[in-house]
């Protein structure tokens, strides 16, 4: 076990390693200095900025410098706004990010799980169908357009909600629920079709000639052993809340994480789309590394350590 | 009470006719032939290829048979409702929503396609060596491909579109860079599961070359699931298209996709919904489409998990 985590670790490192390379190789290559603007700077000013912010040294020596500073989880400043770490910026915007994104995760998998079961209990009657319908119409809606309907309905016909920010539980509601869309209907497929595979095994005959009840032998028996594929599920599921979260947070006028993403690129302020990007990917190898033990430990059929040797 | 008239003759065995009991009658069925029927009999799924074959149609000839340009802007015409002259409306431009919907059309679906044709080939080669050759060889070009995988999707598509120039092939690019990986893997678990069946055996042992094997009997019988992921790749190309528009990656205008007259027509939604309302639908209904497609393909070409 603990071989395998080191190596699993290892492979974080090199997963890590290699985004930093790319993303900081791209930086380079980008068009456009971070200080070119509309605004001319004479070239005295611009070279003492590019001094200050260390853009004269060679190549390898800036990218060492900012490999060991991003291993400190140092990012450096950002460029466009004057006096702010990007660490900072994410301390500053991370927990809305989270809370909404645990909020998504909670729906889609709660109303996932739910909508699955039924579906698959009510195998071909009409909630069956239902459901599918929902759920496939789920998965064609992008998450903007789902936004932009929820909006529509919630806060400017029905003035239920509120559109935009993030203050109250009450602004927290359509953004999860928007966000949560897509990977609701894909858990509530991927639960139906387990479900059902499940409920015509042998042990479930066993369980219901036993005499248990219907309730016993779908919530005990069957739905521990069908929520495995969602639980593989989650390591996407969390990087589709990431992503997802870019347009959502610019939609509802949140000061998350993602928003401060898009924000950056729009800008090119360089250190922050790095810094973000960085961290982007160290939350997504981490919690795909903490799916996979989770996996494990639920489902003692899959061995951890053989699993490493043959993924 | 009228008595049965039986005869000797009655008696005397017919005879089998040796020909006769083994004709066939019956035409045989393939593999795909019995999946296409399975195919046929799933309403939905037609349903999907019809209505990929009719927006296929009305993308080629949408923009011509409204007889206005995508880009003609008319200062007088601004936001105007749908009507007999403007079926879908104007924009806030003055440009025909209808026009531009069936040109965008054009740009939404090619980079669909492209894009799933790029993960395609490039997936479909690198799994099947990477399956087929086994060992170091599958060792490391499958912790590659781990590596490209643990990298999220749009992250990186972002950060390229950031970096290069801003066009269509710039984004077929950026979007097939990582979205190999998953062709990649299906493929190398199907050949990694075929290579040791008698018929690769069989052929093996009558001296056929690696690339007979790999191109003439692996390959082939890996279709199935191929065809599957390019039906489910296909939407999510076009899925990401809208994303990165919305987010002003997109095509640059004057071009127009459906994502990026979604995003145009977001400022004036309280006031212009149908502005949105029919490049969102599109979107929605081709993604629907090539999903049910997908599905019934699924469920067409393996019988083992029907329903």
């Amino acid at each position: 076990m603990a071989r395998y985590l080191l190596k699993r670790i290892g492979y974080i490192l090199v997963s890590l390693l290699f985004i930093i390379t790319i993303t900081f190789g791209l930086m380079k290559l980008a068009p456009g200095g971070p200080f070119t603007s509309e605004r001319k700077t004479s070239p005295a000013i611009e070279r003492q900025m590019q001094e200050a912010y260390g853009l004269n040294d060679p190549i390898h020596e800036q990218y060492f410098n900012y490999l060991i500073s991003a291993a400190k989880f140092d990012f450096g400043p950002s460029f466009k706004y004057e006096g702010q770490e990007v660490t900072d910026i994410i301390k500053r915007s991370f927990p809305y990010s989270l809370l909404l994104g645990l909020e998504a995760i909670f729906i889609a998998l709660a109303f996932g799980v739910l909508f699955g079961t039924i579906a698959a209990i009510r195998h071909n009657k009409a909630s069956d169908y239902t459901v599918m319908v929902i759920a496939i119409l789920g998965i064609s809606v992008p998450s903007f357009v789902m936004a932009t309907i929820l909006q529509f309905i919630f806060s400017m016909k029905l003035s239920l909600l509120p559109i935009a920010r993030f203050e109250s539980f009450a602004h927290t509601i359509l953004p999860a629920f928007a966000l949560a869309t897509t990977p609701l209907a894909f858990i509530a497929r991927l639960m139906r079709s387990s479900m059902l595979e499940v409920l015509n095994a042998d042990y479930i005959k066993t369980a219901k000639s036993k005499g248990l009840s219907e309730r016993v032998v779908i919530y005990k028996h069957g739905l521990r052993n069908a929520i495995l594929p969602v639980v593989s599920y989650l390591g996407p599921l969390v990087a589709g809340i990431l992503t997802g979260s870019f347009i959502i947070e610019k939609i509802f006028g949140i000061p998350g994480l993602g928003r401060e993403f898009v924000e950056s690129v729009t800008n090119r302020d360089y250190t922050v789309i790095m810094g973000t990007t960085v961290f982007f990917s160290v939350l997504l190898l981490i919690s795909i590394l903490v799916v996979d033990l989770i996996y494990g430990w639920i489902d003692p059929r899959i061995k951890l350590a053989n699993k490493g040797a043959n993924s | 009470m009228t008595r049965l008239q039986l005869e000797k003759a009655d008696f005397e065995p017919l005879g089998i006719d040796n020909e006769e009991s083994e004709k066939i009658v019956g035409e045989s069925t393939s593999y795909w032939k019995d999946a296409w029927r399975r195919f046929r009999e799933n309403k939905l799924a037609v349903f999907g290829v019809i209505t990929i074959l009719l927006l296929a149609i009305m993308a080629l000839i949408g923009e011509p048979i409204s007889g206005k340009s995508y880009n003609d802007t008319n200062i007088m015409n601004v936001n105007k409702t749908p009507s007999a002259e403007h079926w879908f409306g104007t924009d806030n431009l003055g440009r025909d929503i209808f026009a531009r919907t069936w040109y965008g059309a054009r740009i939404s679906l090619f980079i669909g396609l492209m894009a799933s044709l790029i993960d395609l080939v490039i997936g479909v080669i690198w799994g099947a060596i990477s399956g087929f050759f086994g060992g170091k060889i599958d060792e490391y070009m499958m912790r590659i491909a781990d590596i490209l995988y643990g990298v999220p999707y749009l992250l990186v598509v972002i950060l390229l579109m950031v970096v290069m120039p801003p066009g269509l092939w710039t984004m077929i690019i950026a979007m097939s860079i990582t979205g190999w990986i998953s062709m990649a893997r299906i493929v190398r678990g199907q050949v990694l599961q075929l290579k040791s069946e008698e018929y690769v055996m069989a052929s093996k042992s009558l001296g056929a070359s690696n690339s007979r094997l790999l191109f003439r009997h692996l390959i082939p019988n890996t279709l199935g699931p191929i065809l599957v992921t390019l039906t489910l790749t296909i939407p999510t190309a076009i899925f990401t298209e809208a994303f990165l528009s919305y987010l002003g990656l997109g095509v640059p205008a004057p071009r127009a996709s459906w994502g990026t007259m979604s995003s145009d027509a977001l400022s004036g939604f309280e006031y212009f919904p149908y502005q949105l309302f029919f490049p969102a639908f599109f979107i929605c209904l081709t993604i629907l489409a090539f999903n049910v497609i997908g599905d019934g393909l699924r469920d067409a070409l393996d019988p083992k998990e029907g329903k």
